[in-house]
């Protein structure tokens, strides 16, 4: 590792800012398409839930890497317009991971009593009102644990980018092996990289939890949350983690 | 009952002359069924105004399914129902009745409130918005007027101290008697109470009959009331319908039921649960 030039390292660090905006802006993405699609799912017309569990059926059951050679080649070739491979990626990381969202969303709605929504009806809110009052604020807390997870997944997931050539961590581990022409020292800096990488996502992720279930008059687990998960929280995460995109 | 109405009553003011005295609630020929299991069959009955009615019977026989029914949760299979002189799971259009539509019904039932077995408080809502949402996002009453209202109804059911509380921080009677104040606050002309005191501990349930026993002789509401506590029924009952296999069996002022039944079935159910 000494043989890491100062210049190298900065290469690798541009390479930790392009995978922070990636993840950002994927999991921005994400987020919408998994709140639309996932609300979307269980809405009484059949015609909505029918498309968009074909959306979540057909991003979930294709490749985010084949996605993303797809918006950067064939989008152009089709429509005539190119896609910055940044936006490319997003676009390709947002919309699949946006798929697995939505079934998180989905679930934490129909894991809320249903007896809320009956008292929602019978106080005459709107259906819009119901979800927005009621459900989604309840069904909120829930959400967080598995999205959590799957927020990790996308931040390894964005590792798919070096391919379209985007300076992430990734790709500026290739160049710094290419210059150094050994693997083991870089590769194990972005390794590191990475989980300190997750481990704050995770950091932020808990707070966020701690606060939203302040905000439906749950006090905040202590210690380790992993052990107080409620059955219906580890059931999600094992059905979002059970197919990484990646 | 419209059997027992007394049309030369004015004694109560008439303080709503359009639907005083009259049936504020008409069940026509109503059926519902889950799959095979008629759970009401072919029921007739009316509430007039004001009137307090008690629904007994064994579970299974279609008490709830009322109450569910006249809160629009279920859909009756056949016959109409008619709250205030407008059909409740209906709507006329063209001079035909079809199945109502969504905002039809918000209209309709903001004539009823119900409180619930599990009292179903917003976890998400401090007891305060608990009670103010609906108001100000339904009926478009201001934030202050809806507080002001909320603070007399908490007055009230006697829990003003848990105004800024999180329905988790209450017992199971303090949360039944914000669910109270929460139906009421959309001043109903209807009070739907679906065994309100079934889910709570026995120390707990004289707090909440004695709230609702004030409502029902303070006020001019009209409730249809399921429970399982027959002394209260006596209490604050006009009338007492008994229900059995999805129709009523009988049905009369809480004295003769209780005292005096005429049915067997009647008797037998009494026996059973006084």
């Amino acid at each position: 590792m000494t043989d890491l030039t100062a210049g190298l390292w900065e290469l690798l660090f541009k390479g930790v800012w392009v995978t922070v905006q990636l993840t950002v802006f994927s999991a921005a993405l994400g987020a919408f398409v998994a709140f639309v699609v996932g609300v979307a799912r269980t809405h009484r017309l059949w015609i909505v839930r029918f498309l968009s569990g074909l959306y979540m059926e057909i991003f979930r059951g294709t490749s985010a890497l084949v996605l993303m050679f797809w918006m950067f080649f064939v989008l152009p070739m089709a429509f005539g317009w190119q896609l910055v491979p940044m936006w490319a990626a997003v676009l390709a990381l947002g919309l699949s991971y946006g798929a697995y969202g939505s079934e998180i969303v989905r679930g934490a709605l129909a894991a809320v009593a249903p007896a809320q929504q009956e008292a929602g009806i019978a106080l005459s809110f709107s259906p819009w009102q119901r979800l927005t009052k009621i459900l989604l604020p309840q069904a909120w807390p829930e959400m967080i644990p598995p999205a959590n997870n799957l927020l990790i997944e996308l931040l390894k997931g964005t590792a798919l980018v070096s391919v379209l050539g985007v300076g992430d961590i990734t790709f500026g581990a290739a160049l710094v092996r290419n210059a150094l022409g050994e693997s083991a020292p870089v590769y194990t800096i972005i390794l590191v990289m990475y989980f300190v990488l997750a481990f704050l996502l995770t950091r932020v992720m808990r707070a966020v939890e701690r606060k939203a279930k302040a905000g439906i008059g749950q006090a905040p687990e202590k210690g380790n949350g992993l052990r107080k998960l409620s059955v219906r929280q580890a059931t999600a995460i094992s059905r979002s983690s059970s197919g990484g995109a990646a | 009952m419209s059997a027992e109405k007394n049309p030369s009553t004015t004694a109560n003011g008439g303080t709503n002359p359009a639907v005083d005295g009259s049936e504020l609630i008409k069940f026509d020929n109503v059926t519902k069924r889950y799959g095979s299991n008629v759970v009401l069959d072919n029921l007739c009955f009316d509430v007039s105004s004001g009137k307090h009615v008690t629904l007994i019977g064994p579970s299974g026989s279609g008490k709830t399914t009322i109450l569910r029914l006249l809160m629009t949760l279920v859909k009756p299979d056949e016959g109409t129902i008619k709250v205030a002189g407008e059909y409740l799971s209906h709507e006329e259009r063209n001079g035909k009745l079809v199945p109502a539509g969504e905002k039809h019904q918000r209209e309709v039932r903001k004539n009823i409130g119900m409180v619930f077995q599990q009292f179903n408080l917003f976890p998400n809502m401090k007891v305060l918005r608990n009670i103010t949402e609906a108001p100000v996002h339904v009926l478009g009453l201001g934030k202050d007027e809806a507080e002001q209202r909320a603070r007399e109804l908490l007055e009230m059911v006697g829990l003003t101290d848990h105004i800024d509380k999180y329905p988790s921080q209450l017992s199971g009677g303090q949360q039944q008697r914000v669910a109270i104040a929460r139906a009421l606050a959309m001043r109903p002309q209807v009070l739907l109470l679906d065994e309100v005191t079934s889910a709570l501990d026995p120390e707990l349930v004289a707090g909440v009959l004695d709230v609702l026993r004030d409502i029902a002789h303070s006020t001019d509401i009209t409730m249809l009331c399921v429970t399982h506590e027959m002394n209260f029924a006596r209490d604050i009952s006009d009338d007492v319908l008994m229900f059995d296999a999805g129709r009523v069996i009988e049905s009369g002022a809480p004295e003769k039921i209780f005292t005096d039944p005429e049915h067997e079935r009647t008797r037998e159910f009494l026996s059973a649960v006084l």
